[in-house]
């Protein structure tokens, strides 16, 4: 019997759905509203936190030896920087790989390739990439660079410089924009939803309110109050459900967009890739909170004219 | 049963308004048929809606057989109005449903089987005379055709009670006398009828039971009455 009943609730809340097509169109655009946020909101943060990363990933301390250093000297301390449990990886660039580098990123500059040419010696020194796990532990790096830096054979210096400063400040900078835009949009976004969350609310509660005389029939006529609002919430989920395809629908010309001119910029994901390989979860996730928004809103819309 | 239906010393007055109902006693044996006639505002509607349980009343008891029926939970309500079939005058179908959906709901409420629903809601709207109606939606009827689907809806589960209020009030003489044709055969065939209306002919052509009440108050109570103030 119970399965009797579940299938006469969905198969009455169905054509509730289909015989009502305007009012189930407009409860389904409204929520479609919300649900465009959220995605957004989803698609935003995956957007910035990769960003981040990726310019976290990009900050590096990058030591230049003197053209004299040896090249055993060198790699003694590139051996201790691994050594430190700050470091992630070190890479050692040799003078003739500098040059290859070199030649290569200006192999369109024919000035400089003449130059180097009419030079007889390699102008490059040796440098060290060193990684650490944290942005916030370059500080320590740096330091212990500058301690070791008397090492060497003949007891001078063999390190030219440490370009980690300049580095810094723009990576804090950086670091901070993105935060700040994160935390705002985030703010925004979440204004948005609310607003957009209320008015989902006060549509079903109208579409409810249209039925109330119903709702008292069914009271009346002696259905138990699970069975009368049993309807609504199938209707309600459906509207969610609604939803959230137009709404992943229309996720998609966004993200497309949204790539196409931060692309450059930001230099991380593709959103609009990043989109389509998570389509199913995208699409899963907004299900899920449609229709929990939709039966929810029903609930308590119908609970008001069950008292009969 | 002598008591099967039971008003004792029932008032009722709304927030904000004057004494609807007021020191209301009597009784209804199974099986009899009551028509309950006043002018409009006389209380009519109320005396049927405290049976229901819709209002429950400032003082007094109404009683079901030998129940308290405002004393009942919720789901006692429910269980107990599909005992008691209900037309009103406003037919109040659910519009979206469709002649034959509309009496399904009420045998989808008692939790009735989709084999009942099939054999019986076309036996019911044959005995009503709406077998070609069957699929059309409340809009599309006419205000008759519409008060007999509600009838049908109303007895379909077989109720003990068939309660009537104003059924005719929306109606046309040929339709009015369907109607009361279709009331007296459901009582001929063991259902008590409660009916409110005043239309004088109705009642008159009766000759069957007839309470008279005005401001609240129960003024005359007749055997086989006739409409009279």
């Amino acid at each position: 019997m119970i399965l009797v009943k579940i299938k006469r609730v969905v198969k009455s809340g169905a054509s509730a759905f289909w015989r009502n097509p305007i009012v189930s169109l407009a409860a389904g655009l409204v929520m479609t509203v919300t649900l465009f946020m959220l995605g957004s909101l989803l698609l935003g943060s995956a957007l910035l936190d990769s960003s981040l990363s990726q310019i976290k990933d990009k900050v590096d301390v990058n030591v230049y030896f003197r053209l004299d250093a040896e090249e055993e000297d060198v790699l003694v301390l590139a051996e201790a920087l691994r050594g430190l449990p700050e470091v992630a990886s070190v890479e050692y660039v040799s003078r003739e790989q500098a040059l290859e580098n070199f030649k290569e990123r200006h192999k369109d500059n024919s000035l400089i390739v003449a130059s180097l040419e009419e030079l007889d010696d390699n102008p490059l020194g040796a440098a060290l990439n060193v990684k650490a796990r944290e942005p916030s532990q370059y500080v320590s790096v740096a330091n212990f660079l500058d301690e070791s830096a008397a090492l060497g054979s003949g007891g001078v210096s063999i390190i030219d410089k440490v370009n980690f400063n300049q580095n810094k400040v723009a990576i804090d900078k950086l670091s901070e924009i993105i935060s700040a835009v994160e935390r705002f949009g985030s703010f925004l976004i979440l204004i948005l939803a609310v607003i957009a969350l209320l008015v989902t609310f006060n549509t079903i509660r109208l579409a409810i309110y249209t039925a109330r005389d119903e709702v008292a029939v069914m009271k009346l006529v002696g259905a138990s109050n699970n069975y009368v609002s049993g309807p609504f919430l199938v209707t309600g989920a459906l509207y969610g459900a609604l939803s959230a395809v137009l709404s992943t629908i229309l996720l998609w010309p966004l993200a497309g967009w949204v790539s196409k001119t931060t692309g450059n910029f930001f230099g991380a994901i593709d959103l609009s890739s990043y989109f389509v390989s998570n389509l199913l979860q995208i699409f899963l996730l907004l299900l899920v909170a449609g229709i929990i928004l939709g039966t929810i809103s029903s609930i308590m819309a119908v609970r008001r004219y069950l008292k009969v | 049963m002598k008591n099967f239906i039971e008003y004792q010393k029932v008032v009722k007055h709304y927030p904000d308004s004057a004494v609807v109902v007021d020191n209301v006693s009597f009784s209804v044996e199974r099986g009899e048929f009551l028509s309950i006639v006043g002018p409009s505002g006389a209380g009519k509607s109320t005396l049927l809606r405290l049976l229901l349980g819709e209002v429950a009343p400032t003082s007094g008891v109404v009683r079901y057989a030998g129940v308290a029926v405002h004393e009942l939970s919720r789901y006692d309500i429910s269980r107990l109005r599909r005992k008691i079939g209900m037309v009103f005058q406003d037919y109040r179908l659910l519009p979206d449903r469709n002649a034959y959906e509309n009496i399904a709901f009420a045998m989808e409420a008692a939790g009735r089987t989709d084999e009942d629903i099939e054999r019986d809601v076309p036996a019911v709207l044959d005995l009503v005379g709406l077998t070609k109606k069957l699929w059309n939606f409340p809009r599309e009827l006419s205000g008759g055709e519409r008060q007999r689907v509600a009838i049908a809806r109303a007895i379909i589960n077989q109720p003990q009670v068939l309660v009537a209020d104003e059924p005719t009030g929306n109606l046309d003489p040929q339709n009015t006398d369907d109607v009361m044709h279709i009331l007296k055969k459901v009582n001929d065939l063991g259902t008590t009828v409660l009916l409110t209306t005043h239309n004088k002919g109705v009642v008159d052509s009766l000759k069957k039971r007839v309470i008279t009440i005005s401001d609240g108050k129960i003024v005359r109570d007749d055997e086989h009455g006739k409409y009279e103030l």
